[in-house]
């Protein structure tokens, strides 16, 4: 199964998206893709698809360019008269149309669509007298007078509805009305001078009107029709309009007098509500115009003879109901009619409305609120202006007059916020930028040097400037008034931003910097008297009147340094502060009483150290967890400063008393601490080590032996005896170590009788000999070191290793190098060997002296030449220069040779028996000797 | 059956060995579920990554861009994004899709043992060999960390992060659970060397494996010990220690190629899976379902419930 699994790297590094297409049939083809010109769309029919229609420029017509079919024209089948009368067809646009063209998307879809047909049953009368009008004006008249008996009318929606309501045409819309009698009903045979009524109003409603009109009959209201307002367009005389077809056809006129002045809109209501004179009459075209034509029966007033029996005569009551007079209407009418009065100005009341007897309520007023008592119409503005702004006040006045005041700085957007008051807003601390003043950056030190400098110089200043004053007293500076009164001219308002308290001149003497801070804070206020205050009392004239000037001058000073210079410096991350180093407050201390917790199994709170501790801001914000403390600036563990020569600061100790003897303590319990075999794993005991290689403890005995290096022999040897893997350690030890390494670096002599030995020894065989010397002693180590400096081991595999080594192992400074990253592979639990079949794993073991425990586990072996005993040494490392040679050759190979395979595991078995030698139990040896055969 | 079980049934563990993948990458120092466990990431000592479905047994695509051998690996929670370290001593950012670095953290001062997304991707905590742990901004250009945790005194070997917790192992044989919510660090004092850390699913207890071949179970507030877990061996390697889906189990890789399971609360010894010969070097438990990887030498392992049936053909 896993053979089967197994496959090449490369093969398996693709990333498949979508679905695969299907695998094709056996012997199947492909599929030649369709040219594009060959793409074409046919229809049902399989005729080639027109995208539009001939009528609507098709780029084809017809049947292959011809016209519909195969045929292209055709003429109409001749169809003898004597059997059958051609019936005359009458052709019509669709005739010469394509189907597309009829079909729902063409120029004339014959599919369904909201026809007349299916508007309404009922008629339309204006449509059917239009075409009653049309078949008169037609060339034949009466044709299509039958048109209107089949086709319906179209009726829109609401007409339907209303007529579903009850409503009939020419009715008005509205509940039922009784309508009075006339007063006076015209006589139809006088005529009226004047003013026409309005006819579709007095007129119309006449003809229906009988005289008997029983109680109990209602009638509609009269229908209203809206006032046309279409402007004159045309050139005829006003009032002029053609022929009215139905006065001239159904001779109304011959009943009325023409009226001149009739609307345009009346024609229709006059089309509407004459049709039923006209009945019964015939048709026929009868007017002034045209005389009496043929078929003419009356020919009575042909010329429209004015008789005078069609005038009034007298002037009469003409009040014909409740049509509308205007303004000329007779006073009577006016005052009878007041009611109807008030609304003329909107026109007639509408049918079935009446004014309403009581005015609708007017809409509710609310008051404005009620002020305060003390409440003073004036909006007080409150000035932004940044504070420690030179001309600030300069700023506020111009803004005062000019009464363009900003607004409150809580109320302001976030955009118009500057960077500091977000940063307020959002508790972040202020950077320290160029903002600070120049001497902020200089050490103490050279705070002074300048101190002294500026006070020479203001000596010779005095010199200068006393002369003059001398002369009105000799001994007696000027007055301080004066004097001050001349340098606060002189500096004017330059001291505005002196005071951020950022210049302390005079920080080696607090009192003196007391009084210079209010001396300038009372000077820029520009207070003149208050100078005498800030000096000290108890001082005589003499020293007041020169401190003043002092303060004169540094004030002085400090304005123009800071603002030439300031920009260009910026703060230095680290405070070169030589005698004290930042040390974590809390610190996990003494790890004895854990130990035996641990061993008891007491966990918690005997094994459990708690801090306080403070996460970056930012961090905060990405685990999206509020700031457990906003207002510190600490990140980490809170530190406190301590004496960086200390060795209590890299110690776990509470707190350090400074005394010798307790260093001494320190030391010696750190050593019984590192000598005590307290742990049993192999690793820790090895990392024990190393960490009194390398780190603290290295410089603690360090610094001892340079102190007394004779007292104790015995902690060089053994760091000389192991310093092969140590060797570039210091490069790599944590910061604080290396500053710690930087300041009490010991002399070279000492590191020349560390460190040389080990590098000769891999250099130069000549140092062999020192190397067998050391044999007797330490021989345990010597085999180690040579292991080491031999085979670049590391954690990491085969590949690895013949990857970093490149070079002839023959150069001999490059077994130092590699070891020096064997060095830094030491830290720490080790990564398991790539491939333990092969056995080509080199796990370097570092066997401490002091320590040839059996907690050493060997799973990883070194491969070794089979030579063990240590007079072959010299020997053995040409051969295991050679057998790396090999392994160069045979590097990127997963899979050793078979012979390879058996060498190696050849080597492991004689490492086995070279472990033999350095001390093992043969219980211990069985135990392994069975791992390695599993 | 005439009798109705009394109990639920017992959590299952995984054993049987569903798939042995080769990886092709040299040593498998690492292998990491998803967020989802639907896939798994492989570091190699060949400096490459690898993306797989190790339910298929398909490799998906292959990161190249480590300088050493690659140590740790994680996935972020949208799968977008891949975190890995390694010998090389950066930390990197990669898109999944694309097989392109983001980014590169550099500033540890050995090689990273441990890496970790935060819970929204935001941060990548690193822990390395220098004893420091880095949080790293994936969302900013800042090349610095935004925070180095250095309370370590050595080599920091695992490291673990919740919403609002990191928890850090170190070889100075303290596990130390930084505390963003409540400003505080607990640093509990284990003795021996830690190779792996790891919080329980509730987020009660941690747990921790040491080179003395032992397995704690501590409590995270008080940091008592709830419970021991022997009878591996652990002394040399850095070898990962995992909880079962449902914290019923503790699991451990040993160095005699086996796997450990312990139930959690009696301690005794629940299964042993023998992995391979030589170290089982790396440990994943699959988040909701009883399926393990285990990684040995140059393959990796698909362990499954006996109940489980491999769809399809396991070639």
């Amino acid at each position: 199964m896993a053979a089967a699994e197994s496959s090449d790297s490369d093969e398996e590094d693709l990333v498949s998206y979508g679905t695969a297409l299907q695998p094709l049939q056996e012997g199947e083809r492909l599929k030649k893709p369709v040219p594009l010109q060959e793409q074409t769309v046919k229809d049902a029919k399989g005729r080639y698809q027109r995208f539009h229609g001939a009528f609507t420029g098709g780029f084809s017509a017809g049947y292959f360019n011809t016209v519909g079919t195969k045929e292209g024209w055709t003429p109409s089948a001749f169809v003898s008269s004597r059997q059958k009368r051609a019936d005359r067809t009458v052709l019509g646009p669709e005739d010469f149309m394509d189907e597309e063209d009829l079909s729902e998307f063409g120029i004339a879809p014959k599919d369904i669509t909201t026809t007349d047909d299916f508007a309404s049953k009922a008629k339309d009368r204006i449509k059917e007298k239009a075409r009653q009008i049309a078949g008169v004006v037609a060339a034949i008249p009466g044709t299509t007078a039958f048109d209107d008996l089949i086709g319906p009318s179209k009726i829109t929606v609401g007409v339907e509805l209303l007529r579903k309501m009850g409503w009939k045409e020419g009715q008005g819309v509205g509940p039922r009305v009784k309508r009075k009698p006339r007063r006076q009903k015209p006589d139809p045979a006088v005529k009226v001078y004047g003013c026409a009524l309005p006819p579709g109003l007095s007129e119309g409603s006449e003809d229906e009107e009988d005289e008997y009109q029983p109680e109990n009959v209602t009638f509609a209201p009269k229908d209203v029709m809206p006032v046309d307002l279409t402007p004159k367009e045309n050139v005829h005389g006003l009032g002029y309009k053609g022929l009215d077809p139905s006065q001239a056809l159904f001779g109304v006129s011959g009943r009325e007098h023409l009226n001149l002045f009739a609307a345009g809109s009346e024609d229709t209501s006059n089309l509407l509500g004459d049709l039923k004179h006209s009945k019964g009459r015939k048709l026929g075209i009868t007017g002034q115009a045209f005389g009496v034509g043929a078929l003419e029966e009356e020919d009575d007033d042909i010329y429209a003879t004015e008789t005078l029996s069609k005038y009034d005569t007298v002037l009469k009551d003409e009040e014909p109901g409740d049509g509308l007079y205007g303004w000329t209407a007779p006073k009577q009418y006016k005052s009878r009619k007041r009611s109807e009065r008030e609304v003329k100005y909107i026109g007639k009341i509408l049918d079935g409305f009446s004014l309403a007897s009581k005015s609708s309520t007017p809409s509710k007023v609310y008051p404005p609120p009620d002020l305060p008592r003390n409440y003073r119409p004036v909006h007080y503005f409150r000035p932004v202006i940044a504070a420690g702004n030179e001309n600030c006040r300069l700023q506020k006045a111009l803004e005062e007059s000019t009464g363009k005041l900003e607004s409150d700085a809580t109320q302001q957007s976030r955009h118009a916020l500057n960077a500091s008051q977000r940063r307020e807003r959002l508790g972040e601390a202020a950077l320290k930028g160029p903002a600070l003043s120049v001497l902020e950056y200089l050490s103490e030190k050279d705070r002074e040097r300048l101190k002294e400098v500026k006070q020479a110089s203001e000596q010779q200043m005095k010199a200068k400037m006393l002369p003059p004053q001398s002369q009105n007293s000799r001994f007696q500076p000027a007055p301080p008034a004066d004097a001050s009164h001349k340098w606060q001219m002189l500096l004017g308002g330059q001291l505005a931003n002196v005071g951020s308290s950022d210049f302390k001149p005079f920080a080696r003497n607090p009192e003196k910097q007391k009084r210079y801070e209010s001396f300038v804070k009372s000077l820029k206020q520009g207070e003149k008297d208050t100078l005498e205050h800030c000096l000290d009392p108890s001082m005589t004239e003499w020293e007041r009147g020169r401190e003043q000037e002092e303060f004169f001058r540094a004030a002085m000073f400090y304005k123009s340094s800071n603002s030439t210079l300031s920009s260009r410096f910026t703060r230095a991350k680290y405070e070169d502060d030589v005698d004290k180093v930042e040390v974590p407050r809390d610190q996990e201390n003494d790890t004895d009483d854990k130990e035996t917790a641990v061993k008891m199994k007491m966990f918690g709170k005997l094994t459990r150290d708690k801090f306080e501790w403070h996460p970056e801001k930012l961090l905060c914000k990405r685990f999206n967890v509020p700031d457990p403390y906003p207002d510190s600036t600490i990140v980490g563990l809170p530190k406190v400063k301590r004496d960086k020569y200390s060795v209590f600061n890299f110690l776990t100790m509470p707190e350090p008393t400074t005394s010798v003897t307790q260093a001494t303590n320190e030391k010696i319990q750190q050593n019984n601490s590192l000598n005590k075999p307290k742990k049993p794993s192999r690793w820790d005991v090895s990392d024990k080590e190393k960490e009194k290689k390398d780190s603290i403890s290295e410089f603690i005995s360090l610094a001892r032996s340079k102190a007394d290096v004779q007292q104790q022999p015995p902690v060089p040897a053994t760091e000389e005896s192991r310093t092969g893997p140590s060797e570039t350690l210091p490069t790599e030890v944590p910061n604080e170590d290396k500053d710690q390494e930087e300041e009490s670096r010991p002399s070279m002599d000492l590191f020349k009788a560390i460190f040389v030995s080990s590098s000769d020894e891999k250099s130069s065989s000549s140092e062999e000999e020192s190397d067998e010397e050391q044999q007797p002693t330490t021989s345990v180590i010597d085999s180690e070191t040579t292991k080491q400096v031999d085979l670049p081991d590391s954690s990491s595999s085969n590949l690895q290793e013949s990857v970093a080594t490149t070079t002839d192992p023959g150069v001999p400074l490059l077994p130092t190098s590699k070891q020096e990253l064997d060095a830094t592979e030491e830290f720490g639990p080790k990564l398991p060997p790539a491939f333990s079949s092969g056995s080509t794993c080199q796990q370097e073991p570092v066997v401490p002296v002091s320590f040839p425990g059996p907690s050493r586990k060997e799973k990883h072996r070194k491969n070794r030449e089979k030579h063990k005993t240590k007079r072959e040494h010299k020997h053995k490392k040409e051969k295991k220069k050679k057998h790396k040679k090999q392994k160069n050759k045979g590097k990127h190979r997963n899979k050793k040779s078979e012979k390879d395979s058996s060498s190696d595991t050849e080597d492991s078995s004689d490492s086995l028996s070279d472990r033999d030698t350095t001390g093992l139990s043969p219980k211990e040896l069985l135990r392994r000797l069975k791992q390695l055969q599993y | 059956m005439a009798f109705p079980r009394p109990r639920p049934a017992r959590p299952e563990l995984p054993r049987q060995r569903v798939r042995t993948l080769q990886c092709g990458q040299g040593a498998v120092r690492a292998v990491r579920f998803n967020v989802d466990g639907n896939y798994c990431l492989t570091c190699g000592s060949d400096k490459t990554l690898k993306l797989w479905n190790p339910h298929k047994g398909t490799a998906l695509r292959t990161y190249q861009g480590h300088g050493y051998e690659v140590l740790d690996a994680a996935g972020s929670f949208d799968n977008s994004q891949l975190c890995s370290c390694g010998a090389d001593k950066t930390v990197a950012l990669w898109d999944v899709a694309t097989g392109q670095v983001i980014r590169k953290y550099r500033g540890h001062a050995g090689k990273v043992n441990c890496v970790q997304f935060n819970e929204e991707a935001t941060i990548i905590v690193s822990g390395s060999i220098d004893s420091t742990v880095r949080c790293w901004d994936c969302r900013s250009r800042r090349p610095d960390p935004v925070q180095v945790l250095d309370e370590a005194k050595d080599g920091v070997s695992s490291v673990k992060v919740s919403d609002h917790e990191i928890l850090s192992g170190s070889v100075d044989g303290r596990v130390r659970r930084y505390d963003l919510r409540a400003g505080q660090l607990f640093s509990d004092y284990i003795g021996s060397p830690i190779t792996s850390v790891c919080f329980s699913k509730d987020g009660q207890c941690v747990l921790a494996a040491s080179l003395d071949s032992t397995l704690r179970l501590l409590d995270k507030e008080t940091g008592e010990l709830l419970g021991e877990y022997t009878g591996h061996r652990s002394t040399v390697y850095r070898l990962d220690c995992v909880l079962s889906e449902q914290d019923t189990h503790v699991g451990s890789a040993s160095e005699d190629g086996r796997v450990y399971f312990w139930d959690l609360v009696e301690g005794s010894l629940a299964l042993s899976l023998a992995v391979g010969r030589s170290v089982v070097q790396s440990l994943s438990f699959h988040p909701t379902l009883p399926c393990l990887l285990a990684a040995t030498e140059g393959q990796l392992q698909l362990w499954r419930e006996d109940t489980f049936q491999p769809e399809g053909d396991a070639a």
